[in-house]
């Protein structure tokens, strides 16, 4: 596909951030959409393409700037690659809401492609009528796959990457990860969308959520590889900590809490059978182990006369 | 055989009617109640028996994943998914079927050993020992074809390793390679004669090997981990009398081992049916991609022992010269072991330290094979492979050079 004009790429940008972050809860709540998406896209903090064009705020460091800062704590690495996702895949509270946080939040790009809808409420208890009115994309039938309307077309025109299928992210790259990727976005004025990723360096992906978590600033230091054989001495940015740079709607507690549910979505999604395998599973071994109590006791009164 | 049934046999009634036109009776005494084996086997020989319970399982859940899966690149990822989504407990025989490739593994590696042990495979059991390893052999075979069913991003990439090896024979390697795939790359050819393969000939070849490993296992006899032989002590009866009938004493017995087998089994196949990546490896969930490799390609653990001697070598055909002489010395064991007992346990020091080192080797290019092949793996990796090889090649020197103990006439047994 040909690319857009930057102008109107860095528009289609901000719409499908719009589109995805903004039309999802406006439609939840039931609003006309219509209506709501202006006074959104004039108050959403999500047009993270202007806040990184936008100078460094009062307080906080210019996006993707080097932390200059000396002194105790400044130093302290936080250590994003050990964040753990921590969901409970027999918790259906918790997978309720992913699944509305993803058709709210994810779906605009991408699909679900083996999963159905009707499959989806079953297994979540999920009532006929609010999987109609909340999940099932207007116009889809119940029964349909949670299949996005975004083409693969005009993903790759307007992200330059066909936004992937998620039906097996969670298998493909684990839980932690999905959890990392999500909480990992920080602003970064030399990227299309404005924002990067720690978890997925170069991502093409706008940061969807900012309007709910805000957006970060990466502080980052500057250290030195060391040559290696061949490969000579270089210098690269190794990651510190984030600061608040736009804030969002949630608390850091609300947010983790959020994409800890979406994680659980796709964690089922990545595996539907998972809850009843893993409750099944405990008959079943209790099973064999009694049973192998008894033939061991048969074989004991067999092997009796075995001098 | 015709009179042995007549004295036992019910000559009224259906069996009656039956054993005068097949030998029922008759086999079941020969195979199983009149069949004797030495009473002091132990933990080591459960895992005969669970082989084959593995191999029954194997080919059970085979056919209904055979029912549902569609071979074939554009539609073969997605039948898998389609089986663990909407087959009814199709996930259920999806992962007796992953997680029961890896236990035969573990079943057959462990059963080799035994035979390690205590010599099973000296004389009068070499053919017994050679049929045993075509069955590793044929095994390996179906459970690679097996993995590339799946067509996921690493099937395609393991695919591509392992037979490009082949490519790496002079002269006829190129077109040989050709000729696997049936095409250019490994693409859709690839994948239907593969499933061809792993459904319908090996398991017929491995079938075939089992019954003759059987058969050639009830004409020898078991060994017993003393390595003396219950034959040469009879009793009045005709009868060793160091034997007990196999039926009921190790039916009985084996049923216990089946039963914690399954136990372990199952709660690989409900609690942990990836193993960590390491039964089923993560970029398996994507689908085959011939853009994008893997971040580093290695095969199921079950392999990696040989693939972390392949890699060890600089140059690849050396490397896979060394790879295919580490499975053919395996062939050879009978015969460099010239060790006047056969158990470990009358053998000298000498070969307690070579069997002790070549598990520890064993285990250590599994591991080797599952990391990426740089640094100070590769140094291990050679080390061991030396190691690995040391252990054949001395044998014929440290089976004949080391102090024996004598061998009783009679089993260890303790009731």
């Amino acid at each position: 596909m040909r690319k857009p004009p930057a102008v109107l790429r860095a528009w289609l940008v901000q719409a499908a951030i719009l589109s995805c972050g903004v039309l999802g809860p406006v439609a939840l709540a039931q609003a006309p959409a219509a209506d709501a998406a202006p006074e959104a896209a004039a108050a959403a903090p999500a047009d993270a393409a202007a806040t990184s064009a936008a100078p460094g705020g009062a307080a906080a460091p210019a996006p993707g700037a080097v932390d200059a800062k000396e002194g105790e704590g400044a130093d302290e690495v936080v250590h994003w690659n050990h964040w753990a996702a921590g969901n409970e895949i027999n918790n259906i509270g918790s997978l309720q809401r992913g699944a509305r946080n993803f058709v709210a939040y994810c779906s605009g790009c991408h699909s679900l492609k083996y999963s159905r809808y009707s499959r989806v409420g079953q297994d979540l208890s999920i009532p006929d009528d609010q999987l109609e009115q909340f999940l099932v994309t207007p116009g889809d039938s119940k029964n349909g796959y949670m299949l996005t309307t975004l083409s693969a077309a005009d993903g790759e025109a307007w992200f330059g990457k066909a936004p992937p299928d998620l039906s097996l992210i969670t298998r493909a790259k684990g839980t932690d990860y999905v959890f990392q990727f999500l909480k990992t976005f920080y602003a970064d004025p030399n990227t299309a969308t404005g924002v990067n990723n720690l978890a997925l360096p170069g991502t093409a992906m706008p940061h969807v959520l900012a309007e709910l978590q805000g957006v970060n600033a990466g502080v980052f230091r500057e250290v030195e590889v060391p040559a290696q054989g061949d490969v000579p001495a270089s210098k690269k940015a190794e990651f510190i900590r984030f600061e608040p740079y736009v804030a969002g709607r949630m608390s850091e507690a609300e947010y983790d809490e959020f994409v800890r549910d979406t994680v659980n979505f796709l964690d089922y999604v990545g595996e539907p059978a998972k809850a009843k395998r893993i409750s099944m599973g405990v008959w079943v071994v209790l099973f064999l182990l009694a049973f192998s109590g008894f033939a061991y006791l048969l074989k004991q009164e067999y092997w009796k006369d075995v001098k | 055989m015709a009179t042995a049934s007549s004295n036992t046999t019910p000559q009224k009634g259906f069996m009656g009617w039956l054993n005068k036109r097949l030998p029922v009776n008759a086999f079941l005494e020969n195979q199983l109640t009149g069949y004797y084996a030495p009473k002091n086997l132990n933990f080591w020989y459960f895992f005969g028996s669970l082989a084959l319970l593995v191999f029954v399982l194997q080919i059970l859940t085979g056919i209904f994943l055979t029912m549902h899966y569609k071979p074939g690149e554009a539609i073969a990822f997605d039948s898998v998914e389609y089986i663990m989504r909407e087959v009814e407990y199709g996930w259920l025989i999806r992962y007796l079927h992953s997680t029961g490739a890896s236990f035969f593994f573990v079943v057959v590696y462990l059963h080799m050993f035994r035979a390690l042990l205590y010599g099973s495979y000296r004389s009068p059991r070499e053919l017994l020992w050679l049929l045993g390893m075509f069955l590793y052999l044929a095994l390996m075979a179906e459970a690679f074809m097996g993995y590339v069913l799946p067509w996921g991003n690493m099937s395609y990439w393991g695919a591509q390793v392992i037979v490009n090896l082949f490519g790496t024979i002079p002269v006829v390697g190129p077109g040989l390679v050709e000729w696997i795939r049936g095409d250019y790359g490994i693409a859709d050819s690839t994948l239907n004669r593969f499933f061809a393969l792993h459904v319908i000939a090996l398991p017929f070849a491995i079938a075939l090997l089992v019954a003759l490993h059987l058969v050639a296992l009830h004409e020898t006899g078991s060994n017993n981990p003393d390595g003396n032989d219950i034959k040469d002590k009879v009793g009045k009866d005709g009868k060793p009398v160091d034997g007990i009938p196999f039926h009921p004493y190790y039916t009985v017995k084996d049923i216990v081992g089946v039963g914690v087998f399954l136990a372990i089994f199952c709660s690989v196949v409900f609690f942990a049916p990836t193993f960590g990546g390491l039964f089923l490896e993560k970029p398996n969930f994507e689908p085959a991609n011939p853009l994008s490799t893997p971040e580093h390609i290695a095969p199921v653990w079950y392999f990696t022992a040989f693939y972390a001697m392949l890699r060890a070598v600089p140059d690849q055909q050396l490397g896979a010269l060394i790879m295919l002489l580490s499975i053919l010395l395996l062939f050879l064991l009978p015969w460099l072991d010239r060790s006047p007992v056969r158990s470990i346990r009358y053998k000298g020091i000498l070969s307690k330290i070579a069997l002790g080192t070549f598990v520890v080797t064993f285990i250590a290019l599994s591991y080797l094979g599952l990391m990426p092949a740089d640094g100070v793996y590769v140094l291990l990796a050679r080390i061991f492979t030396v190691l690995y090889f040391a252990f054949f090649l001395l044998m014929p020197w440290y089976t004949r050079a080391e102090q024996t103990k004598p061998v009783p006439q009679r089993v260890t047994y303790h009731a």
